[in-house]
């Protein structure tokens, strides 16, 4: 990492995001430090997805705000990458995608192949670098969105419900490409409903609840005995589907 | 009106020499036209996509309108432009081919322009949040929108030749149907069947749509096999 230190931690300070009159974000602070992996857990329409998009800088905090260690803003923009739900890859080979991300994140031309091909053989799609992206399957395509996120050497990787749209042998692919992330040393702050993934990725839980952070728990402690009803609740109603 | 089917077949198959100069004219001015417009257009299209500015909603409604602009207004507009009283009359560019280029591209602008923003526009809406978070802005990820749906834009650029091939309104008015020097296909057509000369003006019509279709039929086979490649 640079010399003037990480971008992290991120502080949220009493973050509101409303659209169209609807409060989705309802009043989050709290602190996001380098270290365990975090996972945004909570039903579907709990704002996981809005709350990740407002902590990557795609959405604007109707008040609140989000404050980086780091002032510099190119550089906290640097620091992070995000792998979405349903992988966006441009209509060239799956090299060329991770070497588009590298030149608009103003790698030198002269390293981005190189470091492309290594973040591919990261994630396994070393033999598949040639072929154009859009007709690798959907678990490949979220693997190259991986390996494009792990290229840039993001300090803080955002995912938002990444394998939601995956079968279980894709998502063990992807969950231990996140765990290689992980023991790497980059920050994880992944969103899932999965109670399972969210077991086997995480080291600490926010549960969201209507737009509410309800309750922040180590994983054990978080699954042994929430501390709140929505969390309980929420726990026995999703076992039964992991 | 068999008579000068059949010669007009004649004509097409002798491979007529004034036949010739006619439809290699007629394609000379349209293509340029469409280059011209094609790269005025794609910009102006991927920019009123994906740019948000005062007055854009109302700029995308005008471009739209001008889609179904007039050829014979169009025509009238570039002479004005271009009569020797007008404001670019010492270029002495009336009645010369250069002239048919202008007004078929104010013609055809509108359309590879207003097509162009709705295809950038429909990939904007997959794409925005993932060149965003690469970093990806404004030029650059207009840019890049182009390039990526470069396959859907040829349908663009056929519709604005189909248009330059066919109009008539415009090129006679800024051309003046002038015999080996500015005649074209559908000038020719009109003033033939005047005339009365239907053979000609009959394997002119048969000219005319076989090179549509075929260019057609050309772009249709390069967009299906690039996006089997490429998905």
């Amino acid at each position: 990492m640079a010399a003037s230190g990480s971008v992290l931690p991120m502080e949220l300070r009493d973050l509101r995001f409303a659209a169209g009159g609807q409060s989705i974000i309802d009043g989050i602070s709290a602190t996001i430090d380098a270290g365990p992996a975090t996972i945004i857990l909570g039903a579907n329409g709990a704002g996981k997805s809005v709350l990740m998009r407002l902590m990557h800088g795609l959405l604007r905090p109707t008040s609140g705000a989000i404050v980086w260690r780091a002032q510099d803003a190119e550089r906290v923009q640097r620091g992070q990458a995000m792998v979405f739900q349903r992988p966006v890859m441009l209509r060239r080979s799956a090299l060329a995608n991770i070497v588009y991300a590298l030149e608009l994140a103003r790698v030198p031309a002269g390293r981005r192949e190189r470091q492309a091909m290594d973040a591919l053989r990261e994630v396994g799609l070393a033999d598949v670098a040639g072929r154009p992206a859009r007709v690798l399957s959907g678990g490949e395509q979220q693997r190259l969105a991986l390996a494009r996120a792990w290229a840039l050497h993001p300090e803080v990787l955002f995912l938002d419900e990444p394998t939601a749209n995956l079968d279980p042998g894709a998502t063990r692919e992807i969950e231990n490409v996140i765990k290689a992330f992980d023991a790497s040393g980059t920050k994880i702050v992944m969103s899932t409903h999965n109670l399972g993934q969210a077991r086997r990725l995480g080291d600490e839980v926010l549960f969201l609840h209507q737009g509410r952070l309800v309750e922040r728990a180590p994983v054990d402690t978080f699954f042994r005995q929430p501390a709140s009803a929505e969390a309980a609740a929420f726990i026995n109603g999703e076992l039964p589907w992991v | 009106m068999l008579a000068a089917t059949s010669e007009g077949l004649r004509l097409v198959a002798t491979l007529d020499l004034r036949l010739w100069e006619i439809v290699v004219l007629s394609l000379a001015v349209s293509l340029s036209a469409v280059l011209l417009a094609t790269l005025l257009g794609l910009p102006l299209g991927a920019a009123l996509a994906v740019g948000r500015f005062p007055g854009r909603r109302a700029l995308i409604v005008l471009l739209n309108a001008l889609m179904g602009l007039p050829p014979v207004v169009v025509g009238l507009l570039v002479y004005l432009l271009l009569s020797r009283a007008g404001p670019l009359g010492e270029f002495g560019l009336l009645f010369t081919p250069p002239a048919m280029v202008v007004a078929q591209t104010i013609l055809v602008l509108p359309i590879i322009a207003a097509l162009c923003r709705q295809a950038v526009e429909d990939a904007w809406v997959e794409y925005e949040e993932q060149l965003r978070s690469l970093g990806a802005h404004g030029l650059r990820a207009a840019l890049t929108l182009l390039w990526d749906i470069r396959f859907s834009l040829v349908t663009a650029v056929l519709a604005g030749l189909g248009r330059a091939l066919a109009e008539v309104g415009a090129v006679i008015i800024v051309g003046g149907n002038i015999d080996g020097v500015t005649r074209v296909m559908t000038t020719t057509i009109a003033l033939e069947t005047s005339k009365g000369d239907l053979p000609l003006a009959l394997s002119l019509g048969f000219i005319l749509i076989a090179l549509v279709i075929l260019l057609n039929a050309v772009a249709h086979l390069i967009k299906e096999a690039a996006q089997r490649r490429y998905g």
